[in-house]
């Protein structure tokens, strides 16, 4: 009995323990937003999105040109790296055992692997260095490396998950094997897909090694790919390692709006996972 | 010769070295419904599989000898057009998730790229589901998914789909071993209807199942042919032993 008494208490301490341990692990997450909410709120207006950033002394300015900047480059980079990695994921997906699809699959883990910064100075090397200029599509094709892993693999988990019973009833009908993957596998997997873009997307949206040497920055509102151009994090670097303060605060502001971004695509994967996930 | 549709000549069949099919020598009759009868693993789904092609997909599979299709060889057709000419139906209902009830009938169409006016698919549409007795259920429903449908819905559904290509030989793998007696009984009325217009081959398990409906009687023994004949003498008069224990339930 008395056995039975401690074990319990044992059984207490040890949840006691686990779920403290938890809390701490959520700790840095909950000072993070904090800590940005509390700094950046102030600099919320519609004037902070839809100006330039000011010239320094000048009181005011906003990131207008960085939003568009991350919203042309990130949807190019979306485009740069959808075709490539849809065509991998059904090539893993469906060679799985294949030697080559084995060295795709652990290929595309090491690219995954790669710091952002590397990934910038290949691009630099390969392009901004050959075309002679800094530009938003060298940024963007920069950011499309690191896209390219996380949704290959997307698409080939989500291909995997569909029984293959659907597959068979495709192809009975004497449907070709190109059709079948087209208009039966990759529509019943939509979700998965989108769910993978969107994942993409947040991962790349707040990269900023990858823009230093390749899309680099510019003050001016420009939506011409073959110019430099702004995004969310090289504002809030350009701005957060200047020595004025009062940009600092742009700073924050402009950090405030990326992670609420994050924040939205995560949110809106999950919400579309389970909206859109086919019932087989 | 009229009468025989499907012709399998010294079939073999494997699975990379390991022989599934050992030798089949075996002529179906048109119009008849003839059940594919023996134990489990004794190779009926290979097959019905090898007769729309569906068995070399698998990696590794591979067959020879001949499938005659009314004196064609369909190992010497494109599998593609094989597989419009000969639908199947599987065990499990598996209707395309994404599609809706129309669209699920007419899918054998539009997924190969064959145009048809939307007149044509609507008749047709009607024409396949009275066919399968669905019509008058879902009628009020053709754009809801398929998959909202209670199993022997499904699996009429999938019949359909089928049925709409217009082919010669409807296979069918073990179509009621996931629904239950009353869904069962519908298809079973409905195959039984259907064997008028088209030649019918199903595999069951269920040697009751295979008496109430079927024509003729295939029975196979790890890989080989036993016995091959009318549904009514090989029940009643088997000529193997292996047969007469399989019916008795010696071996399931
Ligand atoms: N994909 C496969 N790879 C290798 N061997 C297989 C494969 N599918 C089936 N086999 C083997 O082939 C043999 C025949 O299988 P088949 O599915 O044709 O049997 P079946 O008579 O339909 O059995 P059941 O009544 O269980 O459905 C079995 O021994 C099985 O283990
Ligand atoms: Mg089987």
């Amino acid at each position: 009995m008395k056995g039975t008494k401690r074990r319990i208490l044992q059984d207490r301490i040890f949840q006691g323990t686990v779920l403290f341990f938890a809390m701490i692990a959520l700790a840095p997450l909950f000072l993070i937003l904090f800590t940005i909410l509390r700094k950046g709120i102030s600099s919320l207006s519609l004037t902070f999105l839809t100006t330039l950033p000011a010239p320094p002394g000048e009181e005011g300015g906003g990131i207008v040109n960085a939003l568009a900047g991350t919203g042309i480059m990130v949807a190019l980079a979306t485009a740069f790296s959808l075709p490539p990695a849809v065509l991998a994921g059904i090539y893993l997906a469906e060679e799985r055992e294949r030697p080559l699809a084995k060295m795709v699959r652990g290929g595309l883990e090491i690219l995954q692997g790669v710091p952002s910064i590397v990934v910038g100075i290949l691009i630099y090397l390969w392009v901004v260095k050959v075309t002679g200029f800094f530009s938003a599509l060298s940024g963007a094709l920069a950011l499309a490396m690191m896209m390219l892993p996380v949704i290959t693999k997307s698409v080939e988990e989500t291909l995997l998950l569909i029984p293959h019973s659907l597959k068979e009833a495709s192809l009975a009908l004497g449907v070709s094997y190109g059709r079948t993957i087209f208009k039966v596998l990759l529509p019943a997997g939509m979700a998965g897909i989108l769910n993978g873009i969107l994942l993409g997307v947040a991962r790349v949206a707040g990269e900023t090694a990858p823009l230093l040497f390749t899309a680099f920055g510019s003050p001016f509102m420009n939506l011409n790919p073959l110019k430099p151009m702004s995004s969310l994090p090289l504002i809030i670097f350009n701005y957060a390692s200047s020595p004025y303060p009062q940009w600092h605060d742009l700073a924050w502001g402009a950090s405030l709006i990326l992670i609420f971004l994050v924040f939205v695509l995560n949110v809106l994967a999950r919400l579309g996972a389970k909206k859109w996930r086919v019932k087989f | 010769m009229e009468s025989q549709v499907l012709s399998f000549q010294n079939f073999h069949a494997y699975f990379s070295e390991q022989e599934i099919l050992k030798g089949i020598n075996l002529d179906l009759e048109k119009n008849r419904i003839t059940a594919i009868m023996g134990p489990s693993g004794c190779g009926k789904t290979t097959l019905i599989r090898s007769i729309n092609r569906m068995h070399e997909l698998t990696p590794g599979a591979r067959s020879s000898g001949r499938v005659l299709l009314s004196g064609e060889d369909l190992y010497k057709m494109p599998a593609m057009l094989v597989r419009r000419r000969i639908g199947m139906v599987f065990q499990r209902p598996n209707p395309f998730p994404i599609m809706n009830i129309y669209e699920n009938v007419v899918s054998g169409y539009t997924l190969n790229g064959i145009r048809k006016s939307r007149v044509e698919l609507d008749s047709l549409v009607e024409e396949t589901l009275r066919k399968v007795g669905l019509w008058e259920e879902v009628k009020e429903h053709l754009h809801k998914r398929g998959t909202f449908l209670s199993g022997g819905q499904q699996q009429r559904l999938c019949i359909a789909r089928s049925l709409a290509l217009k082919p010669e030989v409807l296979l069918l793998d073990e179509p009621t071993s996931a629904l239950d007696p009353k869904a069962t009984a519908r298809i079973e009325e409905l195959v039984v209807e259907l064997a008028k217009e088209v030649t019918i081959v199903m595999v069951t398990h269920n040697i009751a199942q295979a008496a109430r409906i079927s024509d003729f009687t295939a029975f196979l023994y790890l890989g080989e042919l036993v016995e091959y004949g009318q549904t009514e003498k090989l029940f009643t008069v088997p000529k193997d032993k292996r047969t007469e224990e399989y019916l008795s339930g010696k071996f399931g």
